[in-house]
């Protein structure tokens, strides 16, 4: 019973700093669901240098470790030019994650847009729409039901990425939880603190679930 | 005047050379057929016309405003981009596997182009989307998405999402094959509706009764050539190309 109570107590602290952690993910994902959408026109376009150019991006996001990238942002920007700095670990630690989910999701797009059938751009150029018209209208739309399950995916994966801004001293919730570890010197901690990263993966899960159902009303 | 005009329209993919020196004028309201085996190069031809497909030599010219003149695929003709699609929206198609858009209503799918592409106001466009679903048979299904639609049904979407441009023109490739049998018929009357208004008609086709009955002259294609051309009764009660005897024997 006593346990039961000691673990209640440390609630209130824990969710306070479940704000940084749910908060820097949304904020993430979205901004890296934009970079995405771009890279993976570049990577479809054309051009050759587009192309080459956004691979490299990609290649470099998904081929360094996501902690070195956060490091190399907060630690290593402001020694190269010091107009670089930046000041909020918050603010920090949202790039490296924007651009990190960017190349993740780039790819995912790039799929999806590649998977809708060639007809319905044809269709498009022969109704006299240009490319970025038929993209618009026509060839986005339809990818995005097929995006819903890959980026709801990707908001789970990132909220446990989340976790590595404690080593900036960020004060998400895997901070709080080894604060209070230490502090209470029990590592019971850690129930309370499972339980609220998988409510919040359940509720990501929900809502990806419904958006697939109302995405899916033409099927 | 001529309402589409093609001159030595010769086409490679790679080594492969699918058209060789196509030749073929259309005059206005005639319905043209074209014929051929598999492989032959019709769809090919058909959407070299419409820049589904870049011609490697030759000369388009659709309504005498000159589209094409190409040398090793370089076209010589400089147009805007707004004047290249002012010519090609005198064409309209229609596809083999109907191709609408399964994220927009059968009413959606016919208003986009005019509204998107020609800037018409949405009540306009409405009205006239309303009018053609209407004429091809549909105005109870103008709400549903595509999927609802029987193969038929999806095709005569088609045809009307391709008249809301108002072409003068309209290409078909093989607009019934992908339908089932039972289902053929109900799209070839709304094609031969269209040709007795005196639409401008190139329809690629295997539905030999079609050619005979709609046509007024029939292109045999074979191997990347015009073959043989001539009226319906000059091509299937005496045709003069031996390939071409070969061919309809195979298929009638
Ligand atoms: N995108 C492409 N790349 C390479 N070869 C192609 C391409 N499109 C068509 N071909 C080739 O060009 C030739 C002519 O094809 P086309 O589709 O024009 O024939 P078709 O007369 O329409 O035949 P079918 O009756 O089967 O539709 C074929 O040998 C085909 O394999
Ligand atoms: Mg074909």
């Amino acid at each position: 019973m006593d346990t039961l109570k000691e673990m209640a107590g440390w609630i209130p602290a824990l969710l306070q700093s479940t704000g940084i952690t749910l908060s820097l993910t949304i904020v993430s994902v979205i901004c890296g669901l934009i970079i995405s959408l771009f890279l993976a026109l570049g990577k479809i376009s054309k051009s050759k240098i587009l192309q080459k150019l956004c691979g490299a991006y990609i290649f470099f996001f998904r081929g360094t470790p996501l902690l070195m990238q956060i490091f190399f942002i907060y630690y290593a920007l402001p020694l190269i030019y010091s107009g670089f700095t930046i000041k909020s670990r918050f603010i920090a630690a949202w790039i490296a994650f924007s651009l990190n989910s960017g190349a993740y999701l780039a790819e995912i797009i790039r799929a999806a847009i590649q998977s809708i059938d060639k007809g319905q751009m044809e269709a498009s150029k022969a109704l006299g729409m240009g490319y970025g018209q038929a993209m618009r209208l026509i060839i986005i739309p339809q990818s995005i039901r097929r995006l819903i399950p890959p980026v709801g995916n990707e908001f789970i994966m990132v909220i446990k990425d989340t976790s590595l801004v404690s080593s900036i001293a960020l004060i998400d919730l895997m901070k709080r939880t080894s604060q209070i570890m230490s502090s209470s010197a029990s590592a019971l901690v850690y129930i309370p603190a499972m339980c609220i990263y998988l409510a919040i993966t359940a509720a990501f899960t929900y809502v990806f679930n419904s958006l697939e159902k109302k995405f899916s009303v033409y099927e | 005047m001529s309402m589409i005009k093609a001159e030595n329209v010769c086409k490679n993919f790679g080594d492969l050379e699918v058209l060789k020196d196509v030749n073929l004028t259309v005059e206005p309201g005639e319905v043209v057929c074209i014929i051929g085996p598999s492989g032959a190069g019709k769809s090919t031809f058909l959407r070299s016309l419409n820049h589904l497909e870049k011609i490697t030599g030759g000369k388009i010219t659709i309504e005498e405003k000159p589209l094409d003149d190409r040398i090793n695929g370089v076209n010589q003709i400089k147009l805007s981009s707004k004047e290249r699609t002012d010519i090609l929206l005198k064409m309209g198609m229609v596809f083999q596997r109907f191709n609408l858009f399964p994220h927009k209503t059968v009413l959606e799918n016919v208003m986009i182009a005019p509204v998107h592409v020609k800037k018409i106001d949405t009540d306009k466009a409405k009205k006239i989307a309303v009018d053609l679903i209407k004429r091809v048979g549909l105005a109870d299904k103008q709400d549903v998405y595509p999927s609802k639609l029987s193969g038929g049904q999806q095709q005569r979407v088609a045809i009307a999402r391709a008249l809301a441009m108002q072409p003068e023109i309209m290409l078909f490739d093989e607009p019934t094959s992908a339908l089932d049998p039972e289902l053929v018929g109900e799209v070839l009357n709304v094609m031969k509706q269209l040709a007795e208004e005196g639409m401008t008609m190139i329809v690629v086709t295997h539905e030999m009764g079609f050619a005979r009955e709609v046509a007024d002259r029939v292109v045999f294609m074979y191997d990347g050539r015009v073959a043989e051309i001539g009226t319906p009764a000059e091509i299937f009660t005496n045709p003069k190309n031996e390939r071409t005897r070969q061919f309809l024997q195979s298929v009638l």
